[in-house]
């Protein structure tokens, strides 16, 4: 082959660049966020596994159902506890903390929601 | 039998055109039969009161009266409505936000122009807010159905949906939304936030978005009634209630006193109305 004494040697340097990211993570176990949970409450509206893939979907529903079809304001839990259908008023009630609960998987999934662009998070413990 | 080409196309032709045709003539006719009974039953009800609308709907009478009594009345209805919504002050007439708001006689009924007005109208504060239309024109124009009528008759916006376009604006004859040119969480130069006191309860809005009075809906949901009526308390300045309730306070007082509403000519159906 033409030229081999350099093709090769950049192809292995190429490689191990491509590769970088990969190598240089390996035997290093990432964390998954530990979004801290609320001391006072051990049950959430839905099932924890259906809040974590689809929360986003939920708080759209209750919008909808709220503004538009005059939807009920307040909802029950499986185990009969009354909570507000609101993120401001209902889940930030619980979840009050937003640095240590939305933002350690926002941060870490690189999703940017735009909900405190209007919405108000709770004020830290004063 | 024989067939060439020519006559082959031919029926192949005439046989598509009937295929795409006759649906859409189908659809054309059943279409035109509907307007026709539609058209009738106008026609039926034409000169006639259109008759108002059956279920809850609600609906506030302004007594001008007792703001002209109590001269500090609207300023704190004002007070009440923005510090509860989180309507910012940009101090700025150009910029302004503006859920409610008192105005001249003259600027919020154009329709009653003459030269021999009442010396009393010109100096009296008109409260003026969203009309909350039976038939809202900003509602038609929005192209994203980010405002629209729930059935208890409050014309509502989701603010999530707003793309900034502004057509409400243009559309609402009563000047009742406003524009977030500027961010209302921000800060003047002095350093003064444009929302002075945050209600928790409440979102802000965020700029690029139109806002305006949504009849306290987040209130009524919880059997309260709207902030600007709470704050004119027991004086009967405001009065709120179910517009086709006939033992409701609104519908009381509308049928012992002469009132008048915004624009009728425009065939809107405000659920305001004004006692002069």
């Amino acid at each position: 082959m033409y030229g081999k004494g350099r093709i090769i040697p950049a192809l292995l340097i190429f490689l191990g660049l491509m590769t970088f990211p990969l190598w240089y993570n390996a035997g290093f176990a990432h964390q998954a966020p530990k979004p801290e949970k609320p001391a006072e409450y051990k049950e959430c509206v839905r099932p924890t596994q259906e809040m974590r893939t689809s929360h986003m979907v939920m708080l759209n529903q209750w919008r909808d159902d709220i503004l538009r079809e005059d939807g009920a304001r307040k909802g029950v839990t499986a185990d009969g506890t009354e909570y507000v259908r609101s993120l401001q008023n209902g889940c930030m009630h619980c979840h009050a903390n937003k640095k240590k609960f939305c933002d350690t998987c926002h941060t870490y999934t690189a999703v940017k929601p735009y909900c405190w662009d209007c919405h108000l998070e709770p004020k830290e413990a004063m | 039998m024989k067939k060439d080409r020519r006559d082959f196309l031919k029926v192949a032709g005439l046989a598509a055109i009937a295929g795409i045709g006759a649906p859409s003539a189908f659809n054309m006719l059943l279409k035109g039969e509907a307007t026709a009974s539609e058209q009738s039953a106008a026609a039926a009800g034409q000169g006639e009161a259109v008759a108002a609308p059956t279920g809850k709907r609600w609906g506030m009478v302004i007594d001008v009266r007792k703001f002209v009594a109590n001269p500090n009345l609207p300023a704190k209805c004002v007070e009440a409505c923005h510090t509860i919504h989180n309507v910012p002050n940009f101090g700025n007439p150009k910029d302004e936000i503006k859920w409610i708001w008192p105005d001249k006689f003259e600027a919020v009924f154009p329709d009653e122009s003459h030269y021999k007005r009442h010396e009393a109208l010109h100096s009296m504060p008109i409260m003026t807010l969203c009309n909350h239309c039976d038939k809202p024109p900003c509602v038609r124009a929005c192209p994203t159905k980010a405002t629209y009528r729930m059935k208890d008759g409050v014309v509502a916006m989701d603010y999530h949906r707003c793309i900034g376009c502004r057509f409400c604006m243009a559309a609402c004859p009563y000047g009742a939304r406003s524009f977030n040119w500027r961010d209302p969480r921000g800060k003047d130069e002095n350093g003064n936030p444009f929302i002075k006191t945050v209600n928790p309860k409440f979102p802000t809005r965020m700029r690029g978005v139109v806002e305006k009075c949504n009849f306290c809906v987040e209130r009524l949901a919880l059997g309260q009634i709207p902030a600007c009526v709470e704050a004119t308390g027991t004086t009967g300045a405001m009065v709120f209630g179910d517009l086709n309730d006939p033992n409701s306070e609104v519908s009381k007082v509308l049928s012992a006193n002469f009132t008048i509403q915004r624009k009728p000519s425009l065939g809107t159906y405000p659920s305001l109305f004004y006692i002069i």
